[in-house]
């Protein structure tokens, strides 16, 4: 990777030297002035396109939402926006529902976070080996996050079915009562999880093996010249070079697992999908945001709820960096 | 025609087309955005292609009735978008009305929408009081689709007058009559009576069946048998202390807790499973439900059904949809014919008799076609006679706003009765929390 970027003088210097047909003065200052200003200003240019189609797709929604919660807005009248302060926030913050699918979308984050993370590792040191067709397993480990959620969720609503499901189906076999996936609080959320687990554990695993393979062979070398076994190789030399892809994973797969919609909603589809279950056993924010802008057609609390999100989401990204910061100053 | 238990639910088969329906209808979205765009009325020769945005099982296609409507317009080809679920074609309604593109020439609407469109939208949509006889509706029909300026804006496809269907076998072998006439005189008191024909049912109950199939359905003919339902006169939410939704209550809990029900979401996967494995001994029916039951028992279970009145003669209207004309069309003179003639007696008559969704309009009562008809898969059901003398008695109800999302939550809880043995109490508290978000 390049770690600085070269000015343009360092290789490409204006001629300053008297030429024999000199320029007027005048002219020579404004081309050096127009190259100075192309120095400094053409980057900016150059990811302008990134912003302002940020801007326009996320900026200006992210704001006009937060403008929104502040109103009461209804689905039958878009037009009619009454100013209603902070009644909205209000409103979600005293609805148990809001605190249920807070909980539930920690609760399906965490069992779906961690065993895809901690698998996707594993994962990544096989395929780090010298394996036969090694570019045929990382494209096959890659397939599941290259179909699309609703497909993916549909399959395994197949899967999870109570009534003649292929899980349930097998567990018949080996002599297990049906299990009621979709109905039971840790059930659902567990198949919702597996989902996830299944999307998403192969595209982190391809981040972690592209990382392992930027770690420098010497200290493997080295090593295992000291003894070092494969599994204190892995301990000692791969997860403390992979630190700071590890922590890109979470941040990513926290975000993700905040957003979690598809999945609960196609899990049993319908009307009980958009309310995540009968209890809403299994309904995160996303989908209680879509129930309450959508399905009861008030928009305000709907936006309340994405700003909250967004609330949480900060609030865990502070967590992450205490916690890193806490890592990284005891490692050391 | 879809109706409401579940302004949600109605014809939900497996998620798998429920999604299907969510991606089509995105393109179609697009689809129909684009096309009447373009179309500007007619081509150059005059020809007009009319779109016709539904959902659930309108019966038409069944029927035939737009090549029949093309053979006597041949200038006229109507398209006909489906939506498969309620539930999701109708934000998508109010989301085309707010932006005003994307409509179709005609939008079906569904009876627990059509007072919040009728209170929000009125003006979206072309009066039909002079293109259609609004006379020849049952009369509170046609009102719920006025707005208080005297326009009516939709013209009514079906209503869903009650009736009880049963499983003949099933009730054979429980050691029940299995005539329709003894069964109505059973339950000739009320729904008491067929909660008592409940316990004695289970009494004998073939091993894995159950009496009803969901309490929520009771509940639902209950209350839209009174005309107070979850609404005043005045437009006031009166559904914590009206009359029928207690009693629809109290039944529901009753035999939720005798565990006559085997507490299916109706409509729902394992709802269908039911049906085609026969588990459950009876389904209040209204109307339309006949066809639903045939679809999903499948052939294999033909002949073992029946439909007798509802217990206690029972009047009520469950569900019904509407067809209406938005004013933003560019062919809403066509639309408009278009309309009126599928809601005209014979067409209503022939979608009776495709799929058994119950003509709205009177007219078609006397109908041959209607007045005689029976149906094979029910043991030859006189559904003509049955429907036509419940469909004369419906009381006119009030209708509120947020009726659909009052029902569908009301059944959630019920159906939490029923499967996870909440408490009465409990479970109506989350009702209120649900609804008083809603309404809220």
């Amino acid at each position: 990777m390049a770690t600085s970027t070269p000015t343009r003088d360092a290789y490409a210097t204006p001629p300053r030297e008297p030429k024999k047909e000199p320029p007027s003065e005048r002219r020579q200052l404004w081309r050096s002035r127009l190259w100075r200003f192309d120095d400094k200003a053409s980057p900016y240019a150059y990811i302008a396109p990134f912003f302002l189609v940020f801007g326009a797709f996320g900026l200006y929604p992210l704001l006009y939402t937060g403008w929104i919660a502040l109103h009461r807005v209804e689905m039958t009248g878009l037009d009619s926006m009454e100013w209603v302060g902070w009644e909205n926030f209000d409103k979600i913050l005293h609805d148990p529902e809001f605190w249920t699918s807070v909980s539930n979308t920690f609760l399906i984050g965490v069992i779906s976070t961690v065993p895809q993370l901690l698998v996707a590792l594993g994962l990544a040191h096989l395929l780090n080996y010298k394996l036969r067709a090694s570019t045929f397993w990382r494209t096959i480990i890659l397939t599941p996050y290259a179909t699309s959620v609703a497909s993916a969720a549909l399959v395994f609503a197949l899967v999870f079915r109570a009534d003649g499901g292929l899980l349930n189906w097998t567990l018949g076999l080996v002599g297990f009562d049906p299990v009621n996936w979709a109905n039971g609080h840790w059930t659902s959320k567990l198949a919702i999880s597996i989902i996830v687990i299944w999307r998403w554990t192969g595209y982190n695993a391809l981040i972690y093996l592209a990382a392992m393979q930027a770690v420098p062979n010497d200290l493997y070398e080295a090593a295992s010249l000291d003894g070092a076994s494969r599994w204190q190789q892995f301990r000692k030399v791969t997860i403390p070079s992979l630190r700071p892809t590890i922590l890109f994973t979470i941040v990513i797969s926290t975000i993700g697992s905040m957003q979690l919609f598809g999945e609960p909603l196609l899990l049993e589809g319908g009307a009980l999908g958009a309310t995540g279950g009968n209890e809403n056993q299994y309904e995160t924010l996303s989908i209680y945001l879509y129930n309450y802008g959508w399905n009861l057609g008030h928009l305000g609390p709907a936006a309340a709820v994405a700003w909250a999100m967004l609330a949480l989401l900060l609030l865990i990204a502070a967590a992450n960096w205490f916690i890193g910061r806490f890592v990284r100053k005891s490692a050391v | 025609m879809r109706i409401t238990r579940s302004v949600a639910g109605r014809r939900r088969r497996t998620a798998f087309v429920a999604t299907t329906g969510l991606t089509v209808t995105a393109l179609l979205l697009t689809g129909c955005g684009g096309s009447s765009d373009s179309d500007k009325g007619a081509d150059a020769d005059g020809n007009i292609t009319l779109t016709l945005a539904d959902f659930g099982q309108f019966g038409y296609k069944e029927a035939g009735l737009f090549e029949k409507y093309h053979e006597l317009n041949p200038k006229i080809t109507v398209k006909e978008d489906t939506t498969a679920e309620e539930k999701n074609y109708y934000p998508k309604l109010l989301q085309q009305l707010n932006s005003g593109s994307g409509l179709a020439d005609v939008q079906g609407i569904e009876v627990g929408r059509i007072k919040e469109i009728v209170d929000t939208k009125a003006d979206s949509f072309a009066d039909l009081s002079k293109a259609i006889s609004v006379d020849e509706w049952v009369s509170w029909k046609a009102k719920q689709a006025t707005a208080p300026s005297g326009a009516v804006i939709g013209a009514g496809t079906d209503i869903g007058p009650m009736s009880l269907c049963y499983n003949r076998e099933l009730f054979e072998k429980a050691g029940l009559p299995t005539d329709r006439a003894e069964v109505a005189k059973l339950t000739e008191g009320g729904w008491e009576d067929f909660l008592a024909l409940g316990e004695q049912y289970k009494k004998k109950a073939p091993k894995g069946t159950y009496f009803m199939d969901s309490a929520s359905a009771m509940f639902n003919a209950v209350v839209s048998s009174s005309p107070e339902q979850y609404y005043d006169a005045s437009g006031k939410p009166i559904y914590d202390k009206s009359a029928s939704v207690e009693k629809g209550w109290k039944l529901a809990a009753e035999a939720a807790s005798k565990k006559l029900t085997q507490g299916l979401a109706q409509f729902e996967d394992q709802w269908q499973a039911a049906l085609r494995k026969s588990t459950v001994a009876t389904v209040v029916c209204p109307a339309w439900m006949a066809g639903q039951i045939s679809t999903y028992a499948g052939d294999a279970n033909k002949g073992k059904w029946d439909i007798t009145s509802a217990p206690g003669n029972t009047s009520a209207n469950w569900g019904g949809s509407f067809l209406a004309v938005p004013k933003s069309g560019k062919n809403v003179a066509e639309a408009t014919k278009l309309v009126k003639w599928l809601t005209a007696p014979e067409q209503q008559a022939a979608v009776f008799k495709a799929i058994g969704v119950f003509p709205s309009n009177q007219g078609a009562y006397e109908l041959p076609d209607v007045k005689n008809a029976t149906l094979p898969y029910f043991n030859n059901a006189p559904i003509g006679q049955i429907y036509a003398d419940g469909a004369k008695s419906i009381p006119e109800a009030v209708l509120g706003p947020k009726d659909g999302v009052i029902k569908d939550s009301i059944s959630t809880q019920i159906n939490n009765m029923e499967q996870r043995g909440t408490s009465p109490d409990d479970a109506w508290d989350a009702a209120v929390r649900t609804i008083d978000k809603a309404i809220g």
